[in-house]
């Protein structure tokens, strides 16, 4: 048998590894594929033998041929196998493999589910890291589903290697298995407050990759965040921080006022680039959330403008291109900043970077404005001259396009110019976007009716050159721009010099060269030139001009008869037959001109582009529903043409159309006319202009140049845009010279004796008129559209499914899946292993019992996100709040039957939570600190009586609550209020977690029909006081064993609140007990027994501060109290003096029991062990409801109600050594009996007692 | 998030490639092939982020890389990712690397891609950056490979010899092909923390 390992290790050494593979895959550059295929055999035999090793090394190289683009999922159990190795070596590289060739069609992922989780849990650290890293590359919805739960468990591990993966991993799950958002998001919310840096970098990564897709749910965490980058100093956390804000900021302007004070003093202090840059970044968001009322924030603007020119002017490049990305963010809103550094941004376009110079034309796009419109494009136009490459040349003709058509054409004053433009654009060799210049040419003509004249003219030319376009190649893409110049022909030819002329250009022979939905325009539109030139001819007598159009027409159509397009040869067929027909009426010397017309008559309105799917659909009918039987699968879809045009074809099967819905088009041209007025973008016609449109020099007066063969690229007889810019510059200046002198006259007549400066004035954009009467039409929405948003998310989107509203308080049927086994090795009830004896007994109680841990698990998930909110909140408010969210839960710890309760979605706490962080947007940031602790001071008066419970204390905070809610209104007094939470939440930070969730607790076991609010409670109690300071103890807080199995290593941990009254400073406090027996302070090591521990903080007038002591404890049944001194010294301006303040530390037995949450049947079975001794107290004279009663000794002495049947209600807590304590409390008339056992009598007694006297001072 | 990293050297070979989503491997290589395009065609000292090629990502990703010596590292990333920092996360991890395999050179990627991919795992998980901090990447990974090498133990001793003769004589070991200067840094980036 050894022999044989001996010898299957020494084999092994001999197998190819992974090196060996490399090697041999170089040494066979010339047979690579051959030597691969040869190798892929061999890992086969290796993938066959048992031994682990060898497969592991097969699987190793398998991934490495996936890299090289071999597909190695025939592998994948052999992966799984690997990845369930238990040696961390193969195991790691089974899930290496597994993350690089598994999908979520990948089969055998679902076997991994339990090796996964078997990982997850594994007590190695770095199997659980190498799962979970796996486990984000290949997570599918049911992994997701399975191991939410156990993820969710890791995220609170005490490896912070551990914790901030599963806390990555998250939002895979998040991503897969939307339902566990809102289970696990409290806790992820937690983490974000995780000591270690690289959890809580991990939890704001999370946070902001699901914020940045549905940032509305994420405005609650905006103050959390604002703490987080006030106080971070990782520039990684920062930055996501920053660009979170960047998408919060357009949700609620408010938050943006609030950010632009720390993010402008970031921007001037970080050395950081990348941190600037993203400050900039944000701030430009903020400003543009805001709306122009924010008087300083034109210095904002110009600090960001002036840092990005910096980053522009910068040698780096990095550094130029992310500034060019900056500014155009900055365009949108504030142009006219921007538009100061057009001379940058010009030169950038002349950068060697391409990068750099599609940059610079994004923010060209935005710098345009009347006036230097033509200007831009003219530099543009040079650029598309000179660009090398076809890319960066396509991508200057669509920014042309854009710049030019951009908010319906706003900018373009002279459409004769833009006409030009776009003729000349034709020229560019090898483009992709002919069809882009064409449609921009029909949108022109149809929407422009000034410009048809024009528009019509330069087409003809175009097709008369036709073939300088088409050129050589027929995949040449311009040639789509005579799909334009042949249909505006057609449509609009009653404004052509020459139609006779331009038909003959359309029915050339080289026209069958072109694409089939070209030419079928090109028929079509000869018949609607032959109608013209037929009407034309009416008049004449001769009629052979018309006879000749007749005959040219039957001469040549033939061949598009023969055209293979289906298309083509209809039209054709169709309109020769037509023709025939009519010549031989013309032979007949009838009148057809008007007939033949009467097929093309009508006008053409532009319809927007959605208007089809903004029809209503008819009630009744079902577009889904199938007309036919479905047709079979092998339709072939080869046929369908490419071009965008084709489809755009039925248009002009328009007579019918006419003559039927005449009236409908009158009712739509009223409709249009109204649309018109209400729109800022027709522009009205002004007289004037039409008067300056006519002195321009027009089409007859542009010389035609002798076609030049030679020279291909230039379309002869067409006016050249330069032109244009140089008359647009003259209209202007005669514009602005006669309106100077209208003005003169004016001023003369009227001696109104304006300033002088007005006829200086520069040019603005209103003074420029446009050199056309230009009637861009609107384009048309069909009657009753329906409104919509616009918008429409991809469905696709998986970040769609995450929209989920995280305030809403969490639902029963929320919650993760979990194994049944795992939940009742979670279970920390005591009866552990009876319950699991019994679950086997009865499956249908274990199941509902289930659904109870569960949903245990999700009330304490819920508790700690109502604690992190409650620390911004008013405490009064929690208690409602608590009252309401309670109820949920209420009706199944009452009932064992019914096991589902509907959730209630109570608003009550969304609503908190809006208010909330109103209250924080709301209020002046950083109140300083002496302010406040004033405040505190006078808001708190000082409790009278010093007993070691903390019931004195109830009245100082209901009189808080008081003052708070009658100062409700005024805002200042609003402001001291926040300042006092802000406080309550920096000194009570801890203790609210604590005493929170048991107040919580308890109002959700005690309400069931009572919605009467409880009295605000507080666990916090007076310690000592004098003239300078003064001592709050909260009764021994956080209980806790530090090692469960150590049997008398219990501790206690006192939280002490220090508070400064007087007005100087205490310095070097120390704190000091007299250790009992019993119960001895904890002391760092090396120090003696009898000496104090220092107080790691010093006083300020005025200040509190909290600091916490562990004591050890030996016994817990009697009540301890311990003597103790705190000395400080005393600092004046002038001396300083040494105090002391005694104080007596109270442990009470209460404060040994953890708040403990335990089941009806668990308790049962408690009680029935007969394990416990029994004893009982009454209470006389207790006058207030039972639901507060209960509430009291939840809150009080840590328990936890069990079960509450009308004026009865079993109760449960457990000391920290383990005892248990149960409460049997029933109530009548004014009585209060309890029956209590406990495995302990005289902890139990001393319990008693503590809650006697509790209920004695009310 | 991160789409994808790449590394191919100056010839468009595959050294390491990650994917964050799922592609088939015909389309994987297509977008190592069409991302080498893109980069190789690219100057020095030009900028070092380009808008995303047509195959990965759209309009909301970019391709961000650097160029050392004989490799490109490429990371595809939306804009929920600071530009520069991840350039600066490039460099940690090229340090990394350079830390892990001792002045390291194109070869230790092309022998040992799976330690590359191990040392990324420290650093980026899942498409979302784990840990910028060099040291303690260091440390997971050392306290990795130390485990991986107690599992060998004495067993994995012979294989350990086997593999330095096989590699003793290897003529084209070159160790000159290294990854070069890679104290090049972007400019006012202090590296995170």
């Amino acid at each position: 048998m050894a022999l044989k390992i001996v010898k299957g290790s020494i084999d092994r050494i001999f197998d190819k590894n992974l090196q060996d593979l490399v090697r041999g895959i170089r040494n066979h550059k010339e047979d690579e594929a051959k030597y691969i295929s040869t190798c892929i055999d061999e890992i086969k035999q290796e993938l066959k033998q048992d031994n682990i090793a060898v497969k592991a090394n097969a699987v190793c190289k398998l991934t490495y041929l996936q890299m090289l683009g071999y597909d190695v999922s025939w592998a994948a159990f052999n992966i799984v196998e690997v990845m369930s190795s238990s040696k961390f070596t193969y195991k790691r590289i089974g899930y290496l493999a597994a993350s690089q060739c598994f999908h979520e069609s990948t089969d055998v992922i679902m076997l991994t589910t339990n090796q996964i989780r078997k990982d997850l849990s594994s007590p190695n650290q770095y199997d659980t890291g190498v799962a979970l890293t796996g486990l984000s590359c290949f997570v599918t919805p049911d992994l997701a589903r399975d191991l939410a739960n156990d993820i969710m468990t890791l995220m609170s591990h005490t490896k912070p290697y551990i914790r901030k993966k599963a806390v990555l991993i998250m939002y895979k799950v998040f991503l897969k298995y939307p339902e566990s958002l809102r289970p696990a998001f409290p806790r992820l919310k937690e983490k974000l407050e995780d000591p270690d840096p690289g959890v809580q970098s991990a939890a704001v990564n999370v946070i902001c990759e699901l914020a940045r897709r549905n940032p509305k749910n994420y405005l609650s965490l905006a103050p959390l965040f604002f703490k987080l980058m006030t106080s971070s100093t990782n520039n990684w956390v920062l930055i996501k921080i920053i660009k979170l804000f960047g998408a919060l900021t357009p949700l609620e302007p408010r938050l943006g006022k609030k950010l632009i004070e720390p993010l402008t003093n970031l921007i001037h202090s970080t050395s950081a680039m990348s941190l600037l840059y993203e400050c900039v970044n944000t701030v430009i968001a903020v400003l543009i959330s805001l709306s122009s009322g924010m008087p300083n924030h034109s210095a904002s603007i110009q600090l960001c403008v002036q840092k990005l020119r910096i980053l522009i002017e910068d040698s780096d490049q990095n550094l130029k291109y992310l500034g060019l990305l900056a500014m155009s963010k900055i365009l949108k809103t504030h142009p006219k900043s921007v538009q100061s550094h057009k001379d940058l941004i010009l030169q950038c376009l002349d950068d060697k970077d391409e990068s750099i110079r599609l940059r610079a034309l994004d923010l060209l796009y935005g710098m345009v404005s009347k006036k230097n419109l033509m200007e831009i494009v003219k530099k543009l136009m040079l650029h598309v001259d000179k660009a090398e490459g076809t890319t960066y040349r396509d991508e200057l003709l669509t920014k042309i396009i854009d710049i030019c058509s951009q908010s319906n054409y706003q900018y373009i004053t002279n459409f004769e110019w833009y006409i030009s433009i776009l003729v000349e654009l034709t020229r560019l060799e090898g483009t992709r976007h002919g069809h882009l210049i064409a449609s921009q040419m029909l949108d022109v003509a149809i929407r422009v009716k000034a410009i048809r004249a024009f528009a019509v003219a330069q087409m003809a030319t175009l097709l008369d050159n036709a073939h300088l376009l088409t050129g050589n190649t027929q995949r040449n893409g311009i040639c789509e721009v005579l799909y334009a110049a042949a249909w505006i022909c057609g449509e609009f030819s009653e404004h052509l010099e020459n139609p006779m002329q331009t038909l003959e250009a359309m029915l050339r022979p080289k026209v069958a060269t072109l694409p089939g939905h070209i030419q079928a325009v090109y028929v079509q539109n000869a018949a609607k030139l032959f109608a013209t030139v037929l009407k034309g001819e009416e008049g004449n007598t001769d009629g052979t001009a018309a006879q000749e159009a007749s005959q040219l027409m039957i001469d040549r159509l033939p061949l598009f008869v023969q055209s293979a397009n289906l298309e083509v040869q209809e039209r054709a067929s169709c309109i020769l037959q037509l023709v025939k027909y009519i010549q031989k009426l013309q032979q007949k010397d009838v009148e057809v001109a008007e007939e033949v017309n009467a097929l093309f008559a009508g006008e053409l309105n532009p319809v927007a582009p959605k208007a089809q799917k903004k029809v209503p659909v008819p009630e009744g009918l079902d577009l889904d529903a199938w007309i036919n039987e479905p047709p079979s699968e092998s339709e072939s879809e080869d046929e369908q043409p490419k071009a965008i045009f084709a489809k755009e074809e039925p248009k002009h099967s328009r007579p019918r159309h006419t003559e039927v819905d005449e009236k409908e088009l009158a009712r739509r041209r009223e409709a249009r006319k109204q649309e018109q007025a209400n729109n800022p973008f027709y522009i009205k016609a002004s007289p004037s202009s039409q008067k300056v449109y006519q002195e321009a020099p027009g089409v007859e007066h542009i010389p035609v140049v002798q076609i030049d063969l030679n020279v291909p690229l230039k379309v002869p007889g067409l006016p050249m845009s330069d032109q244009y810019v140089k008359m647009e510059e003259e209209r202007r200046q005669k514009e602005r010279a006669e309106k100077k002198k209208k003005e003169k006259k004016k001023r003369k007549e009227k001696r109104s004796g304006r300033g002088k400066k007005h006829d200086s004035a520069p040019e603005s954009e209103e003074d420029i008129t446009p050199a056309h009467m230009v009637d861009i039409v609107t384009e048309e929405m069909p009657e009753n559209a329906l409104p919509s948003d616009d918008d429409e998310r991809d469905p696709t989107d998986p970040h769609k499914a995450l929209d989920i509203d995280l305030d809403k308080p969490l639902a029963d049927s929320e919650k993760l899946p979990v194994r049944s086994h795992r939940a009742a090795e979670a279970q920390k009830s005591p009866t552990d292993g009876e319950t699991e004896n019994a679950t086997l007994q009865e499956p249908k109680k274990k199941s509902s019992k289930e659904k109870r841990e569960k949903k245990k698990d999700k009330e304490r998930d819920r508790k700690k996100s109502k604690e992190e909110k409650k620390k911004k909140k008013h405490k009064h408010e929690d208690k409602e709040e608590d009252l309401l969210g309670g109820q949920a839960d209420e009706p199944v710890l009452q009932s064992e039957e019914t096991s589902q309760v509907a959730d209630p979605p109570t608003s009550s706490s969304t609503t908190a939570e809006v208010s909330d962080l109103d209250f924080w947007l709301s209020n002046a940031p950083v109140p300083s600190n002496t302010q406040e602790a004033a405040t505190v001071a006078a808001a708190a008066p000082e409790p009278s009586v010093t007993a070691p419970d903390s019931e004195p204390d109830e009245p100082k905070d209901t009189e808080m609550e008081e003052t708070k809610s009658s100062k409700h209104k005024k805002k200042k007094q609003k402001k001291e209020k926040e300042e006092k939470e802000k406080k309550k939440k920096k000194k009570h930070h801890h203790h609210h977690h604590h005493s929170d969730g048991a107040g919580e607790e308890s109002v959700q076991n005690g309400t069931v029909e009572e919605e009467e609010p409880l009295p605000p409670m507080s666990n916090y109690c007076l310690l000592a006081e004098n003239s300078y300071i003064k001592m709050m103890m909260e009764d021994a807080d956080e209980v806790y064993d530090i090692q469960g199995n150590l049997q008398d290593g219990s501790q206690v941990v006192v939280s002490v609140i220090f508070e400064n009254k007087c007005n100087s400073f205490l310095k070097s406090m120390e704190f000091n007990v007299l250790d009992s027996l019993n119960s001895k302070l904890q002391r760092p090591e090396g120090s003696g027994p009898h000496d104090g521990l220092v107080v790691p903080f010093q006083l300020p007038p005025g200040v509190s501060n909290e600091a916490r002591f562990v004591f050890t404890v030996q016994s817990i049944v009697m009540p301890q109290k311990l003597k103790g001194t705190l000395t400080f010294i005393v600092k004046n301006e002038d001396d300083s003096t040494h105090e002391k303040l005694d104080f007596k530390l109270h442990f009470t037995c209460t404060s040994y029991l953890i708040t403990t949450p335990c089941y009806s049947d668990a308790f049962a079975k408690l009680l029935e062990s007969g394990d416990l001794k029994s004893s009982s107290i009454r209470l006389e004279g207790v006058n207030m409801p039972f639901h507060h009663l209960l509430a009291r000794i939840c809150f009080h002495h840590h328990f936890s109600v069990v079960e509450r049947i009308d004026s009865c209600a079993s109760m449960y807590s457990r000391s920290i050594q383990g005892h248990h304590v149960c409460l049997l409390v029933k109530t009548s008339a004014q009585t209060v009996s309890i029956d209590a056992k406990c495995d302990e009598p005289t902890l139990l007694g001393n319990v008693l007692d503590e809650i006697k006297q509790t209920f004695s001072q009310c | 998030m991160i789409k994808a990293i790449l590394i191919f050297n100056n010839h468009g070979k595959p050294r390491l490639s990650k994917f964050y989503e799922h592609y088939n491997e015909d389309t994987e290589q297509q977008i190592i092939r069409e991302t080498f395009h893109l980069v190789s065609k690219r100057d020095e000292n030009v900028c070092n982020f380009l808008e995303g090629g047509l195959l990965i990502g759209g309009l909301d990703y970019k391709l961000i890389y650097r160029h050392y010596a004989t490799l490109y590292f490429v990371f595809c990333v939306d804009s929920s990712e600071s530009e520069l920092g991840i350039l600066d996360l490039i460099q940690v991890f090229v340090e990394t690397l350079d830390k892990c395999f001792e002045n390291v050179c194109e070869l230790d990627l092309i022998f040992h891609v799976d330690k590359v991919h191990h040392i990324l795992a420290e650093m980026v998980m899942g498409g979302m950056v784990l840990e910028t901090n060099m040291n303690e990447i260091i440390t997971q990974v050392d306290a990795q490979n130390k485990m991986e090498k107690s599992e060998a133990g004495i067993a994995g001793a012979p294989a350990r010899a086997v593999s330095a003769v096989k590699n003793m004589n290897l003529p084209e070991m070159p160790k000159n092909i290294n990854i070069g200067d890679i104290s090049i840094k972007v400019p006012n980036l202090p590296s995170f923390k």
